[in-house]
């Protein structure tokens, strides 16, 4: 990520592309709006003119660059090899630096990178909520207008205590076999802590202890998403800090851009850091999505799970398919659940469109990209539509409110801790 | 009559939504997927949503003297969508409705912003394909396939575009709209007109309407792949089989370079040893295409090559991953591919095929060479890097004698890419003084002003 600080570098990607327009295939961007300021190459064609001196940069141009998934599509559809989402961090990246943060965003992200503030923030929150929002069997819409939410999205309750505050450090197993760190993020620990307490009981089913370090806050992707590279460089030096001091087997995550901050982004924000650089790899290398965990790693006991009867599908996040490649693990999983009925989508990693605050900035988009999904989800007939990631999850669930179709959302994880408590 | 008068003017006939004027926004839509040519700024980007409004902004492009540039995905590789002169770069996206799928007369009737994909996807239920299959066949428009008379790699026994446009809804440059053809077989009903439009490069009207002929889908295909360990001996191979009397779906071809550039890019195991590779494909009705495979496999043998039939569909998709993978690993070497498409009768393809050996040589480039053999159109691939002025004055030579030497084997300049702005100097080589005029003359007699497209084929 050198280029993130010096923007030059970005040539070397950017040179690479030939133009050639297949990332109109595959980005859920373009499919809507056949615009080529939304796709790739025509942000790569803009950030060619920025760096040759020919572009300012405008508000228009940070408009154009904030207008992307990260959903990662293109890069891997690109023939050339070229890893546009970068690119755009990049540019993000600079823009920032030129133009400085847009105010809304400066204040969450001065919350997401404060953990005391942002703990405190969504703790009070969580206690007043039902001041702010209408309460909806399926989550809450607000009652009034809170800049950058849109009236008629449909968010998820805040949980009333928050994971972190909910479990003790050490949950421990007799005969324990193995030790892991569990990095809950900010979904989990906010939205849905029943897929926290699902992992501890996975992991005491697999005899396996998991420490839930209590110092640990927002991963620090939503502030590098949108080029705020220093202040996301401090949360990963933090969280080296707080998981070194582990001695554990593995670091798991239920979130694909969580557990790609840990993977990816910490090594490459701390690569010129002495002091940080090589405990970041470390962490690194011990960092999985839980599902890929217990595939590849600890070998999930599969004689104690118990039947579910139900016809389930799966959305595969960006994240966890194109980021952490644990896609097949986490399919692997639900398919192993006696009784399950799995009725593929069409289009499985097809972005849902949430894409962390871009479904807050850009509601009517996003909207229309999470059309597909749903559709594809109603044709399936599934009860259930299972997902590794919290963020899909709000997404997916505020879809399937607003069109009153009858499916519930689960995490992988809240799946297979069922098929345990079934057996 | 100032650009501010204009963009007003268009605002006023297709509402702001549907005209873009902010210099970010023009960038984007000042460059298609070809590289080496100029990339100057549009004045306007204008999305029209049916036909009457593309006549309404030729009609004011007309009264401005201003040139009008139509773009479907702008993934053409002639630079024929760069707004070569400034003014208008009309977009057809927002024209992408399928207005027709009819199996009794198998024909379909699209407007030119349908993907050519998406026809492919919404024929399949009836059994039926529109044969086109250009390497952009994902992203590109119907228009654009049109208007360029787009290629693709079932050339050799399915034809190219033109061979399956029927019927053309046209905007003339005189802001008129017309008709040509229809979705009778026969037709010799005056001028081909249909034909004249279609690979017209947008120079001599704005193509609204499509109807294009479908026909049943195969039913089965065999797969194989064919080694040699000389170029003459491949070559010889093509021929041989044509003169078998088997015309396969496909008949491609990788040279020695394209090949090691593949293997080490995909890792298909490919004979990284062998000079020359083949890919071919038979299809049609399971007894006919066993026949054909086992003749395909007789000539290859009679020839000194070795080939392997594609036992599954992972074989043989195997096969079609190390032909789509050439372009793109070729692509990785260097940052800059220039891939021409110069044509030659198969006969003469081993002849081109060590020509272009010779000239990687003289002017020390990296060419790979790959592309459809069967019907004579290759695609040496020259990798280079544009920031390069010396090698790129290499490329420029080399490219001129490559044309040269296609037009002097009874070829041709372009087979499926086209002429736009990067083939335009070459032209008298193949058509000659006579030929040049019979083509100014048309442009001149349809668009007078020069309004359309200008800078692609041929000047006013």
């Amino acid at each position: 990520m050198d280029y993130l600080r010096q923007f030059p570098e970005i040539e070397q990607e950017t040179i690479k592309c030939m133009k050639c327009g297949n990332c109109q295939a595959v980005c859920p961007l373009y499919q809507e709006t056949k615009s080529e300021g939304a796709v790739a190459r025509g942000k790569i064609k803009l950030t060619e003119e920025v760096l040759e001196g020919k572009l300012e940069y405008t508000q228009r141009l940070a408009k154009i660059f904030e207008t992307c998934l990260q959903c990662k599509a293109c890069a891997v559809a690109c023939p050339c090899g070229v890893e546009p989402d970068k690119i755009v961090l990049a540019a993000r990246a600079k823009l920032a630096q030129e133009r400085g943060l847009p105010s809304i965003k400066k204040l969450i992200f001065k919350v997401l990178s404060s953990p005391a503030l942002f703990k405190t923030g969504l703790a009070v929150g969580a206690r007043t909520q039902g001041l702010f929002f209408k309460q909806r069997e399926d989550g809450q819409s607000t009652r009034i207008p809170i800049s950058g939410i849109v009236l008629r999205r449909v968010i998820p309750k805040l949980a009333k205590t928050s994971f972190l505050n909910m479990v003790p450090e050490n949950n421990n197993v007799p005969d324990a076999r193995m030790t892991v760190a569990f990095f809950s993020g900010c979904t989990t620990n906010f939205a849905y802590p029943n897929v926290g307490t699902s992992i501890i009981e996975i992991m005491k089913q697999n005899k396996i202890n998991v420490i839930v370090p209590k110092a640990q806050h927002c991963c620090g992707l939503p502030v590098l998403m949108h080029g705020d590279v220093a202040t996301a460089t401090e949360m990963a030096k933090s969280h080296v800090d707080i998981f070194s001091k582990y001695q554990v087997d593995a670091i798991i995550t239920v979130c694909g851009t969580c557990g790609e901050s840990f993977q990816t982004n910490y090594p490459e924000l701390l690569k010129d850091d002495p002091e940080y650089s090589e405990k970041a790899q470390m962490l690194a290398k011990k960092t999985y999505d839980f599902a890929q965990f217990l595939v590849d790693v600890a070998v999930l006991d599969k004689s104690k799970l118990g039947p579910i009867d139900a016809t389930v599908t799966y959305h595969v996040p960006c994240h966890i398919g194109r980021s952490m490649k644990a896609a097949q693990q986490q399919l692997e999983i639900i398919k192993s659940i006696p009784g399950i009925k799995f009725k593929p989508l069409k289009d499985p990693d097809r972005c849902c469109g949430g894409a962390g605050s871009f479904s807050l900035t850009h509601y009517d988009l996003s909207y229309d990209i999470l059309k597909h999904k749903l559709d594809d989800i109603k044709s399936t007939g599934a009860d259930y539509v299972i997902t590794g990631c919290g963020s899909c999850r709000m997404q997916l669930n505020d879809g399937i409110s607003q069109e009153k179709m009858p499916q519930k959302v689960l995490h992988t994880a809240e799946l297979l801790a069922q098929a345990y408590q079934n057996a | 009559m100032s650009k501010k008068q204009l963009i007003q003017e268009l605002v006023e006939a297709l509402g702001q939504e549907n005209v873009i004027t902010e210099q970010e926004d023009l960038v984007c839509y000042s460059f298609d997927a070809t590289p080496d040519v100029p990339n100057p700024l549009p004045d306007v980007v204008v999305t029209p949503t049916c036909t009457e409004e593309v006549a309404k902004v030729v009609t004011i492009a007309l009264k401005y003297k201003t040139p009008i540039y139509p773009r479907g995905s702008g993934t053409n590789l002639c630079g024929g969508t760069v707004p070569l002169k400034g003014g208008i770069v009309l977009l057809s996206l927002k024209m992408n409705k399928i207005l027709e799928i009819d199996p009794e007369n198998l024909v379909a009737v699209v407007q030119p912003g349908v993907i050519i994909q998406h026809l492919n996807n919404a024929v399949a239920p009836h059994g039926l394909i529109y044969p086109p299959d250009p390497g952009t066949v994902t992203t590109a428009t119907m228009g654009g396939s049109v208007a360029e008379c787009a290629g693709g790699l079932r050339g050799l026994k399915y034809g190219v575009t033109k061979h399956y446009i029927m019927g053309l809804e046209v905007v003339l440059p005189n802001g008129k709209v017309a008709r040509f053809g229809g979705k009778t077989v026969k037709n010799v009903t005056a001028y081909d007109l249909v034909k004249l439009f279609t690979g017209s490069e947008g120079t001599l009207g704005i193509i609204t309407e499509i109807t294009a002929k479908l026909i049943p889908a195969p039913e089965t295909a065999a797969a194989m792949l064919a080694t040699f360990s000389s170029l003459e001996d491949a070559g010889n191979a093509i021929k041989g089989i044509i003169s078998s009397k088997v015309i396969p779906a496909t008949l491609e071809i990788m040279d020695q370079v394209t090949i090691r550039t593949v293997e080490n890019f995909a890792k298909v195991g490919l004979p990284t040893d062998a000079k020359a590779i083949l890919l071919i494909e038979v299809d049609g009705i399971p007894e006919v295409v066993a026949r054909e495979a086992e003749a395909v496999e007789k000539v290859v043998i009679e020839n000194n090559g070795s080939i392997k039939r594609a036992k599954d569909e992972q074989e043989r998709e195997n096969i079609w991953t190390a032909r789509r993978a050439a372009l793109p690993a070729l692509a990785q070497f260097k940052p800059t591919t220039v891939l021409e498409d110069a044509t030659v009768p198969r006969s003469k393809i081993t002849e081109m095929l060590l020509f272009l050996e010779q000239i990687a040589e003289k002017y020390k480039l990296d060419i790979g060479t790959f592309g459809h053999a069967g019907d004579g159109n290759l695609h040496p691939t020259i990798l280079t890097d544009a920031r390069d002025k010396e090698e790129m004055e290499r490329v420029h030579k080399a490219v001129d004698e490559i044309f040269a030497k296609a037009v002097e084997l009874g070829g041709t300049l372009s087979g499926e890419h086209g002429i736009g702005i990067a083939k335009a100097k070459y032209l008298e080589l193949e058509l000659g003084e006579a030929g040049m005029d019979v083509l100014r003359r048309i442009k001149n007699a349809l668009d007078p002003e020069g309004i359309m497209n200008p800078g692609k084929i041929i000047s006013n």
